[in-house]
């Protein structure tokens, strides 16, 4: 180890450690970027703190009763957010369980065992599908899901259990089963996307190792690729569950829109954000501020599973 | 000399290994055909990920494709009647309303963007560091955030839905997409350079601007183009906030309709003929956004070409 003293260099800057030695700037360059970051920052913290003022009013009125109550009911100024909570948990843990197996498995398949040759295009559509916008997975599962969903898939859920819980109830396609499934095909790309770069570091010897003491390629990616990466993929995952809690327009159209606590899979339901999104036009003020209470219980989930997420990308990219 | 070999005991290291190469040997078929089991499951999850693309565009060109005409994309909608149900008009409305919107959200934050970049890239303080992981953190909240904050600050003190309010949630939703790429693409411009401005005496701002950032445009390209695909399929935020026109709307002050917009009301509307504009709508709306991604690729592809 060479200490850093000996090789610094000119009126001490210590040129090991890739740090600019202070250069003169134009003094109104550095205003106005600091001056933009300092705007920017000042507008995050006024974002949060417009939908703490908006909700304000409904946390003062009825305390956390908002949180526990469970009748969602505007006309009788009833604000129990519980089963827009619990729908907006549901859905989200539901596509979790189909995109996760999906999405780890088409990042492992697109980096180990496809050629890179075909892996490059197919990775692009891959990308594409978080391309299309939200609006038009709404659409596609209102007008092709549902009677797919109605017809096919319930019936057979519902034979499964024989009509018992959690698929039980009428089949009508629309509800938790549909935007659950919309929600997995749209946060498919993310897991897809960050698991790739969290498998990408996992370092070539520790495979090579393997390889040479006799595993088979699945027993690589099984016990050396995911383990090594395990940190990483929990974060992708979380990124994932962060967009699902928050997705709107797409669980609005297909959720059915009824704020009843939700029975089965079956039944219709609406997540916090679809809630907001079709009841914020031709609100009560005091609708208003309960609307902006449920953005604030939206905004802390989100925005802690979201840190928890770019903690363990983070941790897990660097290995 | 072999006499004696063959008397001595066998060597315990031969010995272990010839029982592991047996073992292995036994199971080798098994170990081999789980093995091309599981890879032919992964390979399969690749397909069940990719095919929901397919059913989106078959879906998209089946149903859409037969309403758009040039009437279609240059008329103002019509409320189709009992006795005409068929009349619905165009989307000229929505496709100048989301042109201004996403124009204005564009003139902040593209500007924003970059210098923000700028600043990320050049600065290595602890404030610095805290604003990457804030807009890291705010690219994944919900845009429906974004129009409640549009709402609270320009609807309510304007009084009016606008579509400018829509353009600022938008631009809000835009500025950390841009910075971030903006910030990668600076970072990657070889240090080298900035040195070798920094040495014939220019300032820091000189060489940032003259040197750096031309170098780092490609990148900045793409981000902004990225950012402008995710901006004009969004809904939620716009929903909140514009208010609806029936009317070619050029003034952000007044309210406005867009193509998103349009197709969530018309997906709920009471006509069949709405319904079908509603995927006529739709595949302009994944037209654009695929266009605005391929040149995005492009660009990228052309960076990358330019580098080697």
């Amino acid at each position: 180890m060479i200490s850093s003293k000996s090789v610094s260099g000119l009126n001490g800057h210590d040129f090991t450690r890739g740090v600019m030695p202070r250069v003169k700037s134009g003094r109104f360059y550095s205003y106005v970027l600091r001056g933009s970051a300092v705007l920017f920052a000042g507008v995050l913290v006024l974002f949060v703190w417009s939908i703490i003022q908006q909700s304000w009013p409904a946390w003062s009125h009825s305390g956390l009763s908002i949180i526990t109550g469970t009748n969602w009911a505007p006309a009788d100024s009833q604000f129990g957010a519980l089963p827009l909570i619990l729908a907006t948990l549901i859905t989200a843990g539901v596509a979790l369980l189909f995109a996760v197996p999906i999405g780890i498995g088409t990042a492992l398949t697109l980096n180990y065992i496809i050629p890179p040759r075909i892996a490059s295009p197919l990775t692009v559509l891959v990308e594409l599908l978080a391309a299309v916008p939200s609006v038009v997975y709404g659409l596609w599962g209102l007008n092709v899901l549902v009677p797919w969903m109605s017809t096919t898939i319930q019936p057979w859920l519902a034979g499964l259990t024989s009509g018992g819980w959690p698929f039980s109830g009428n089949a009508i396609g629309l509800g938790l089963v549909l935007a659950s499934t919309v929600l997995s095909i749209m946060v498919l790309p993310t897991i897809v996307a960050i698991s790739r770069d969290v498998i990408a570091v996992v370092p070539r010897d520790l495979i090579e190792g393997a390889l040479s003491l006799g595993a088979t390629r699945s027993q690589v990616l099984l016990k050396v690729v995911v383990p090594s990466a395990k940190i990483g993929l929990l974060g992708a995952v979380s990124l994932g569950a962060g967009r699902a809690l928050g997705e709107t327009v797409a669980v609005a159209m297909v959720i059915g829109s009824s704020p009843a606590m939700p029975h089965s899979l079956f039944s219709l339901g609406s997540t916090l954000a679809s809630t907001i999104a079709t009841q914020f036009i031709d609100s009560s003020p005091q609708q208003l501020a309960a609307l902006g209470a449920l953005a604030m219980i939206l905004m802390f989930l989100t925005a802690s599973v979201n840190a928890i997420a770019r903690a363990l990308v983070q941790r897990g990219v660097k290995g | 000399m072999t006499d004696l070999l063959a008397k001595l005991p066998p060597d315990p290291l031969l010995e272990r290994r010839r029982v592991v190469q047996l073992m292995s040997q036994k199971t080798q078929r098994a170990r081999s055909l789980r093995s091309s089991l599981f890879l032919s499951l992964l390979v399969s999850a690749l397909m069940v990920a990719i095919i929901p693309l397919f059913f989106v565009c078959a879906a998209l060109v089946q149903r859409g494709f037969k309403v758009l005409s040039w009437g279609f994309l240059t008329q103002v909608p019509q409320q189709p009647t009992l006795m005409q149900q068929d009349t619905i008009g165009g989307v000229g409305n929505a496709i100048i309303g989301s042109l201004v919107v996403d124009g204005v959200a564009a003139l902040v934050a593209v500007p924003l963007g970059i210098i923000l970049g700028l600043y990320l890239s050049e600065t290595q303080s602890r404030p610095a560091t805290a604003l990457r992981s804030i807009t890291e953190i705010m690219t994944g909240l919900p845009s429906i955030l974004l129009g409640v904050f549009a709402y609270v600050y320009i609807v309510l003190n304007m009084h009016a839905f606008t579509g400018l309010a829509g353009a600022m949630a938008l631009a809000l939703l835009m500025t950390p997409v841009i910075t971030k790429a903006a910030e990668t693409a600076l970072r990657n411009v070889p240090r080298t350079l900035t040195e070798a401005g920094l040495a014939l005496g220019a300032r820091q701002s000189k060489v940032s601007l003259k040197v750096v950032l031309p170098v780092a445009a490609p990148g900045i390209v793409t981000g902004v183009l990225l950012a402008l695909a995710r901006a004009i399929g969004e809904t939620a935020p716009l929903l909140l906030v514009m208010g609806a026109s029936i009317q070619y709307e050029w003034n952000p002050l007044h309210p406005m309709s867009a193509l998103p917009l349009m197709t969530f009301n018309y997906s709920s509307a009471a006509y069949d003929s709405q319904h079908a504009a509603a995927w006529g709508v739709a595949i302009v709306l994944v037209a654009i956004v695929l266009i605005l991604n391929v040149v995005s690729r492009l660009v990228a592809a052309f960076m990358r070409r330019e580098r080697h």
